[in-house]
């Protein structure tokens, strides 16, 4: 019997993570005119990281619900 | 000044070498001060580890007292005491090593293991707590040394400081601090990362003590009492036990005294230097005062809320600051505060005497301590010389350019003012001084909402700003006028309070006639001078037309020239939503405000046009006019309103709630019994079983729930039966529906029905089996056993009701206890968390080590207060503007 699992990546309270390529890394760094580490970090072991293929060091873009704005960017550094 | 970034902060335990080396001087005297009233040597107040009589020089550093910072002396222990802030410590690793080669009980495998695992932590700057717990876990599963083959022995903690050694055989042995010390030095110092410790900065057996450190002096002060006499310290206190204890201690022990009395003293000793850390052990009894108030020792003094942190070093008292009751006054600024002159005599601001305002300074000193005088100058020389009666004049004259003058507190000087809780940065505004007699701070009511201030006992504080640079800085930001707007809800919070709303309900009501005299009367103390064209004529008594004027009319003369709004007020009747159409300009109630051309073209002013919270007109005038058009509006608005409500007077009593005889027997039929019949009807229901359940619900929930239904609506029939009998020309009535104060429910519960009373969202079910109180059957389910209020408050309450309705009372009383201080505490934590975030001016909002948390502030990066109502555009209002429809809101 196939045992069917839950991703709770589907569930509609965990915003959209996206892994992002380099040049836009460097991109949003020079926007901000900050420093890879003085972005909000998120662990590789978080479940939402989990699955996607990331490492210590990428960054991904999440995309979220915003009571205020509707939808909100956010990116946050991959930690250890 | 610039900013340094601090790398790292290294712990570590003071080593008897280092106690002995930054000693200035041995402790060995008991005493303090000796009959020549001078400080003994070698005792504890030694003229070698600080000065705090004034005249003695400190015989180490030479300095005077102020200058002599103090310095550390110390004490000889006779013998070794553990130090109980480490006791749990040092059982942890007692039972971690063995017992006689002193090393980890690990194999080579684990300790390489757990030693790259506290390496690595460390690497990351993580905690290392985590890895050193598991080491102490694992090594004291080990009851054979991996090393040496030694078989150990358990180890039992008994608390707070002592040490017992299980062997197999269940004997007892008990460790000595001695023992203790003896072990923890055999640890090799490659072992010692494995507790997390670093070899060279704390060495385990320093945590046990064998060399006491002496505070200086100046820590511990003695008091002069007015009688003469001294009271020491209680830290002083606490080290004169211990030393007369250590001598005895080495008497005995050099008198070769047997080892029960030795023992007995070792324990005594060990109690005094436990309470002389920490007098709030668990277990032991707390050293006391000869008044038999506990001791404040080292411990006491850092902990807490008024500890040495959070009471000395994050919040301390100030100087320049004042605190009175406040009490009102409708005739001062909005951004005024009325200061006693009492309190402006004792605060002063200093100023720098320059050639252009020499003269003026002059003047002020030559008035001395009478008010707008000055209290001290500081002359070119820099000499500080106190104003007094005999020598102001002589000041004055000789007052030239380079003095510096501390002068009273001045009409027109800015200070802040606040109340606490301050609980948003509303709390604390800039206002300009206005000094007046009396004793209480003055402040005008319509800045009460900011500071959630009433004038039943209030008191709040004022504190003077000295720099020009403070004084600039509060003016741009923190002045009150700046302020109407509130950051939270982007609306005003400054506005018309109780009174002023009521007044100029009545005023803009209807249509209100004023003759010029009259209306003039109600411009009083505004800065109009032109009525207007008058709305028409009325033929007087004598028979002339005498012109008048309309209270719409003259409310409109305080408005702007060219303002234009539409809005509805809180008298709305919300036709839209029951799915009928908006009368607008027709509606009965007045409810749809028009002004055009800055004139009140209809509808009657409220809450939702001047209240604070709401207030449309004042929002208006701000975001189109600016801070001092609104702010002007805010005087004027209640000077109008206080003119126009003293007119007329404005009163509510007793027999403001009566309602005829025909109104009470309707509420009584029609809402009451009726009710109490219906639910009479449930429970039968119930009991034939034909009840059917709601889903989710059992029949017995179900019957509470419909019961609860029927006899909410019983009450709120009540007040509408109420509200036929009670018209707007009732004082009550006009206050609630003007949004003033009090609501309809509460006077329904006045004068129709007090209603259900409840407890946890239920009725009141509590007190003996199956019943509230014993005058009612076991099982009653009535309305009335169960708190259902059938009288009004007017009516007065049955002995049951009363008591039930106290029932009911008292869980709303509990519950704001309860809420508050959680709600206390929750704020503290938030503030904590987020007090050094910054917007920046990318519209980031940062931490200080320029981290990112947020990428836009609140992810719309607008702030409420410069947007129209929290929201980056009013897309309705644009619509309409535009296209000249109304959307609706």
């Amino acid at each position: 019997m196939k045992k069917e699992t839950l991703s709770i990546l589907e569930h509609e309270l965990v915003p959209e993570h996206v892994l992002m390529d380099e040049s836009e890394v460097k991109e949003l760094l020079d926007k901000y005119k900050i420093r890879r580490v003085q972005l909000p970090k998120i662990k590789v072991s978080d479940p939402a990281i989990n699955g996607m293929g990331a490492e210590v060091g990428d960054v991904v873009e999440i995309t979220r619900q915003s009571r205020t704005a509707g939808k909100a960017l956010s990116f946050r550094l991959v930690i250890g | 000044m610039r900013l340094k970034r601090i790398k790292g902060i290294k712990f570590g335990l003071l080593s008897p070498k280092e106690i002995r080396k930054m000693s200035a001087s041995k402790i060995i005297t008991p005493d303090t001060y000796g009959e020549d009233g001078f400080p003994i040597e070698l005792g504890l107040v030694n003229q070698r580890i600080g000065v705090i009589d004034p005249g003695l020089r400190c015989k180490t550093c030479g300095g005077r007292m102020g200058e002599c910072p103090g310095h550390f002396g110390h004490i000889e222990l006779a013998a070794p005491i553990i130090h109980v802030g480490y006791a749990k410590m040092i059982y942890r690793i007692l039972a971690a090593t063995c017992r006689r080669c002193g090393k980890v009980l690990l194999g080579e495998e684990a300790r390489v293991k757990f030693l790259d695992g506290i390496e690595q932590q460390k690497e990351k700057q993580a905690d290392v707590g985590y890895v050193v717990k598991q080491v102490f876990k694992e090594a004291a599963k080990n009851d054979v040394c991996p090393f040496c083959d030694e078989i150990q022995k358990r180890i039992k903690y008994d608390k707070p400081t002592g040490y017992i050694e299980i062997d197999k055989e269940d004997k007892e042995r008990r460790l000595m601090p001695t023992d203790v010390r003896e072990r923890l030095e055999k640890i090799p110092d490659d072992d010692i990362p494995l507790f997390g410790m670093d070899p060279k900065n704390a060495r385990p057996e320093w945590m046990i003590i064998t060399v006491l450190p002496v505070p200086p002096v100046t820590a511990r002060p003695s008091i002069t009492l007015e009688s003469g006499q001294r009271s020491e310290d209680d830290l002083t206190h606490k080290l004169v036990d211990i030393i007369r204890i250590n001598q005895r201690f080495m008497e005995n022990r050099d008198a070769g005294a047997p080892q029960l009395i030795i023992e007995d003293l070792w324990e005594l000793l060990q109690y005094h230097i436990s309470t002389y850390f920490n007098n709030e052990i668990p277990s032991i009894p707390p050293a006391r005062h000869r008044s038999g108030r506990p001791l404040k020792t080292m411990t006491q003094r850092l902990k807490g809320k008024e500890g040495r942190f959070r009471g000395s070093l994050s919040g301390k008292r100030v100087n320049f600051s004042a605190r009175t009751v406040i009490s009102p006054d409708p005739e001062i600024e909005i951004d005024e505060v009325g200061v006693p002159k009492d309190i402006a005599k004792e605060l002063t601001i200093n100023v720098n005497v320059t050639e252009r305002n020499l003269e003026a300074i002059r003047e002020t000193l030559k008035r001395g301590s009478k008010h707008p005088g000055a209290n001290y100058v500081r002359r070119s020389d820099d000499k500080k010389v106190k104003v007094t009666e005999t020598n102001y004049e002589l000041l004055a004259e000789e007052l030239g350019v380079g003095w510096k003058v501390e002068r009273h507190l001045q009409d027109g000087d800015i200070v802040l003012f606040n109340r606490q809780p301050s609980l948003h940065r509303l709390s604390i505004m800039a206002h300009y001084v206005r000094v007046m007699p009396g004793r209480t701070f003055r402040l005008n009511p319509t800045v009460c909402p900011p500071y959630n201030a009433d004038y039943d006992g209030d008191e709040m504080n004022m504190h003077v700003l000295q720099t020009e640079e403070a004084r600039a800085e509060a003016k741009i930001l923190m002045a009150v006028k700046r302020n109407i707007m509130s950051p939270r809800f982007g609306r005003p919070i400054i506005g018309g309070i109780h009174d002023y709303i009521t007044g100029l309900f009545i005023l803009t009501w209807g249509e209100k006639r004023f003759e010029k005299e009259k209306a003039q009367d109600m411009l009083h103390r505004i800065n109009i001078h032109d009525l207007g064209e008058p709305a028409g004529t009325f033929e007087s008594s004598s028979g002339i037309q005498v012109p008048y004027w309309t209270g719409k009319q003259l409310f409109g003369r305080i408005l702007p020239k060219q303002m234009e709004l539409q809005f509805r007020g809180v008298v709305c009747g919300k036709c839209i939503e029951r799915g009928e159409k908006c009368k607008k300009e027709n509606c009965p109630r007045e409810a749809y405000v028009v002004i055009k051309e800055g004139n009140l073209v209809c509808g009657v002013i409220d809450e939702m046009a001047i209240g604070s919270f709401k207030g449309k007109i004042i929002e208006q005038i701000f975001r189109l006019y600016g801070e001092d058009e609104a702010k002007k509006f805010i005087n004027d608005f209640a000077r109008l309103a206080i003119n126009c409500i003293k007119q007329s007077g404005f009163s509510f009593g007793i027999s403001d709630e009566d309602i005829p005889k025909e109104g009470k027997a309707q509420i009584r039929e029609e809402a009451v019994y009726a009710a109490e019949h219906k639910v009479e009807e449930l429970i039968r229901a119930y009991d034939a079983e034909e009840l059917e359940a709601l889903p989710g619900r059992s029949l017995e929930e179900t019957l509470e729930l419909l019961i609860m239904q029927e006899l909410g609506r019983a009450r709120d029939d009540a007040g509408d039966i109420a509200e036929r009998y009670l018209g707007i020309e009732n004082a009550a009535v006009l206050m609630a529906k003007s949004g003033a104060r009090g609501s309809m429910l509460n006077l329904t519960q006045m004068a129709a029905c007090v209603g259900q009373q409840s407890v946890r969202g239920e009725r009141i079910n509590r007190g003996y089996q199956g019943r509230t109180l014993p005058h009612f059957k076991s099982g009653d389910r009535r309305a009335e056993a169960h708190g259902f209020v059938r009288a009004s408050f007017k009516d007065g309450l049955t002995a049951t009701e009363y008591f039930l309705h106290a029932v009911g009372g008292r869980e709303a009383l509990v519950d704001t206890a309860v809420r508050t201080s959680q709600s206390g505490y929750f704020q503290r934590r938030l503030i904590n968390a987020l007090q050094d975030l910054e917007v920046k001016n990318d519209g980031t909002v940062r931490e200080t080590r320029g981290t990112v948390v947020q990428f836009k502030y609140g992810d719309d990066g607008v702030d409420p207060s410069k947007s129209e109502c929290g929201k980056v555009v009013d897309i309705d209002e644009i619509i309409s503007d535009v296209i000249e429809v109304d959307v609706g809101s």
